[in-house]
């Protein structure tokens, strides 16, 4: 097996870290399926306040791409359609049966079945919208042959769910789902596996693919860092990619005939008090995550009172949802941080700083690389120009010059974006350049306004 | 310390918008952001991030200054006592330095602070604090003995032509540390040339002067005639005539390494432009005639004049520098092989480290642009190869 060594990059030692047990199963009272999670897609509704709904049942559609719907993850009763500005939809709030009854689909065998019937059942259960494409991230195009499909098996962000905890027992189905994946495309599928801990990961067991390890800080376990490694995106080419627990979704679809996207959610952050791990599906409320692992409610930072910022998904890559929120459907962590709204008394000249972290040497936190830290949601500085060059390099592990490719974003033109790597690139992946930044520029909106320019003029 | 945070949320209704004093705000919230980091949560998906910022970066640079910075002004001390035949101890050295630098230093923040202040209010900006850096740069690049309108119309100049028609920090093509100090040359050459405006007092009170003293850098004089020239270690040690702050080379060398180390400034600009300045003067050394110029050992023009200054803190701005990583080693390199050949090439103006670095800060993004587009031309290979 190969192993692909990056030097780039930066761990963040975060508190808060989920405890490798299961805290709960969490039987919801409401779930909460949201548009906003699927980028790119206008929602055309499909049901009513009060229809009956089973597991796998479309709840919305894509306007654009009619055969591509979303579905309930539970059974029960549509409780409300939750509108807002303009009548835009927000979320369809399902009220769960106690015990989840399933749209039955046919079940099928992988070996015999053909790429059509495969795809029919993935279209059909909703569980299609797993499936993303780059380049832009967005929910693939059922008619494309990806020059080939990758997949990896490890998240390097911190306080990101463990997936050789998360899917311990899962290896069977995910090898259903690589086979069925397989007749998508004439190319690979890569696996890509974490050079520390790869050997005991579930992905590991995998057959029919081809393995990588890599080697490195975060975030080598970012699927477009690896992308950029294995089989670089130039104009016009399509890889798809995955995450391991829709793989794992997928095979329970194809081998049971049932849309069963429940996944371990790591209940994580400085703000948790027992953070560890629960067993839901996406549009659980953070009301009952927050219930099963407990919050610090109250936290003074520097003498003032701090609230908590719920967040689906991780400190680098997550969505603020707020206390009434829920679990977008492609996360398996929710983080629980401070808010920074505190004011720090010279805290820029400050030599010694013990309770932030810095990758820059003018602070002292290198002298203590495992030390973890309570990072909250203060910005640390105020915004300014693109002045240090570097600093982003430094981060960001793919054959891309960044600051380029984010003025050409700024100045809007299509040719140079093409030209820097446009296609390569989501908001994840500048992630880490956007937290390392002295100059404090939004660097993941830059690239998303990026990708919404790509696709308007490409529409 | 709470005192402070109560009295700015006293004060902030009068200067916000629709306040009393609100079309001051922006110069309210640059004292107020000073003060303490502002409470200003993230928005976009990453929703925590480190804890440096500009204003760090900045302070650091003036920390790196200033062992520059004091032995300029032990020097200026020492330099006038010289001249003056003056039996000055140690403090009263620092003090005659201080005395005189100090008026250089308000006038500069004054001036320059003043139009940053007026610029980010009328543009509804923050305050940037690159001005931090340039203005405390420009005292030290400039004789002792300039007057002090001359140094407020050079810092206007920078700042407003140099700076804010750009756009303000981060966005200017040339340093205005330096944009200052070539105003100064072009408008006024005859207070930065010449060999009594480097000692303080030496042009007032010529006649004062002890015998034989001539007051001359040693660039000059060595451009006059190799001998009677400084040797290697007094001008690496800095006790020479010279701008305040550019004279002792190990003074800047600690900043350098507190540069280096906290990785503010680029280490590969600093190394490839020592590079430049030996490879030309070797160069030199091994085609000239002895006893010329060219036959001037090369590793003295690393601690002759303003080169170790400007290579280590002029040459590494990282606005007007090299942007990309390949770029900083070239653009590096022929800053100090420029210099050197002006040195050599230019008997008007043997300073060549001021015009190599504003040259190159031109020629950077034309370097970058090379760089890139061979980036560019990568990439769209392979995507043919596959």
């Amino acid at each position: 097996m190969e192993t692909i060594r990056l030097r780039k990059g930066l761990n963040l030692h975060l508190k808060g870290e989920a405890q490798k047990k299961v805290l709960q199963t969490l039987v919801p009272e409401v779930v909460s399926v949201k548009p906003s999670d699927f980028r790119n897609m206008v929602p055309k509704l499909l049901v009513a306040e009060g229809d009956a709904v089973k597991a796998g049942q479309f709840l919305f559609s894509d306007k654009k791409r009619p055969q591509i719907g979303f579905a309930s993850p539970v059974s029960g009763t549509v409780k409300a359609i939750v509108r807002g500005e303009k009548r835009k939809l927000l979320a369809v709030e399902v009220a769960a049966d106690k015990e989840t009854s399933y749209v039955q689909f046919e079940p099928l065998t992988v070996s015999k079945a053909s790429r059509q019937e495969i795809q029919k059942v993935l279209l059909e259960s909703g569980l299609w919208a797993g499936i993303i494409q780059r380049p832009y991230g967005i929910i693939a195009n059922p008619e494309d042959t990806p020059k080939a499909i990758v997949i990896s098996a490890f998240n390097s962000a911190p306080l990101a769910a463990d997936i050789n905890f998360t899917l311990k027992n899962d290896a069977d189905a995910m090898q259903i789902a690589v086979d069925a994946l397989s007749k998508f495309t004439n190319g690979k599928i890569y696996v890509n596996l974490d050079a520390e801990t790869g050997n005991g990961s579930p992905l590991n067991l995998l057959r029919n693919v081809e393995k990588t390890m890599f080697k490195g800080p975060h975030p080598a376990g970012n699927v477009g860092v690896q992308i950029n490694h294995l089989c670089p995106i130039g104009k016009g080419e399509i890889v798809w990619t995955i995450q391991p627990h829709f793989l794992a979704a997928m095979g329970k679809l194809i081998s049971k005939g049932i849309y069963d996207v429940s996944r371990l959610v790591a209940v994580t952050g400085p703000r948790a008090v027992n953070p560890g791990y629960v067993k839901c599906v996406p549009g659980v409320h953070i009301k009952d995550l927050r219930a099963a692992a407990g919050s610090v409610d109250s936290e003074n930072i520097y003498g003032q009172p701090t609230g908590i910022r719920f967040v689906s998904g991780n400190p680098l890559n997550g969505e603020n949802v707020g206390a009434d929120g829920s679990l977008d459907f492609y996360d398996d962590s929710v983080t629980f941080l401070s808010e920074g709204n505190y004011r720090e008394l010279f805290g820029w000249a400050k030599i010694f700083r013990p309770k932030k972290f810095s990758m820059s040497r003018s602070y002292f936190s290198w002298l203590c690389p495992k030390k973890q830290y309570s990072a909250d949601t203060n910005v640390n500085g105020g915004e300014r120009a693109f002045i240090v060059s570097g600093v982003y390099d430094k981060v960001l592990p793919m054959d891309i010059y960044p600051v380029y490719l984010l003025k050409a974003i700024l100045a809007e033109d299509i040719e140079k974006m093409e030209q820097f790597g446009i296609y390569e690139v989501i908001g994840e992946d500048f992630a880490l350049c956007e937290y390392v930044d002295p100059s404090k520029i939004e660097i993941q909106k830059i690239i998303d306004k990026g990708i919404d320019l790509m696709l308007k003029e490409m529409a | 310390m709470n005192w402070i945070l109560k009295t700015m949320d006293k004060m902030r209704p009068t200067f916000s918008k629709g306040g009393k004093l609100g079309w001051l705000h922006s110069t309210y919230d640059a004292f107020e952001t000073f003060a303490a980091v502002p409470a200003t949560t993230t928005t976009g998906r990453v929703h925590i991030k480190d804890a440096v910022d500009i204003k760090r970066v900045m302070i650091v640079v003036v920390m790196a200054l200033m062992p520059a910075f004091c032995f300029g002004m032990w020097n200026t001390g020492d330099q006038h006592s010289l001249a003056f035949g003056l039996q000055w101890g140690f403090w009263m050295k620092v003090w005659y330095g201080f005395y005189r630098i100090l008026p250089l230093i308000l006038v500069s923040y004054i001036v320059g602070l003043g139009i940053e202040f007026a610029v980010a209010q009328v543009r509804g900006h923050e305050v940037n604090e690159g001005y931090l850096v340039t203005g405390f740069i420009i005292p030290l690049i400039m004789p002792i003995d300039i007057p002090l309108w001359v140094l407020a119309l050079a810092v206007a100049f920078a700042v407003i032509f140099g700076k804010e028609i750009f756009g303000g920090t981060g966005m200017n093509i040339w340093n205005p540390a330096l944009l200052a100090r070539a105003f100064v040359f072009f408008a006024y050459p005859s207070t930065i040339t010449g060999d009594s405006v480097w000692i303080g007092g030496l042009g007032k009170h010529a006649d004062k002067v002890v015998d034989g003293f001539s007051g001359a850098t040693p660039l000059a004089q060595v451009a006059d005639g190799i001998a009677g020239a400084p040797d290697f270690m007094q001008m690496f040690i800095g006790n020479i005539p010279g701008s305040v702050g550019e004279t002792s080379t190990i003074a800047i060398l600690l900043g350098a390494i507190l540069l280096i180390w906290t990785g503010v400034a680029s280490w590969k600009i600093m190394v490839s432009c020592v590079a430049g300045a030996l490879a030309v003067g070797f160069l030199a050394n091994g085609l000239a005639e002895p006893g010329t110029f060219a036959a001037y050992p090369a590793v003295n023009h690393l601690v002759m004049g303003g080169f170790a200054f400007g290579a280590v803190f002029m040459a590494t701005d990282p606005v007007s520098s090299a942007q990309t990583e390949t770029g900083k080693w070239i653009y590096g390199f022929l800053i100090g092989a420029m210099c050197v050949i002006l040195r050599l090439f230019n008997p008007g103006y043997r300073e060549g480290m001021m015009l190599a670095i504003l040259l190159m800060n031109t020629m950077a993004p034309l370097i970058d642009w090379c760089v890139v587009r061979k980036n560019v031309r990568r990439r769209e290979k392979r995507a043919v190869a596959k």
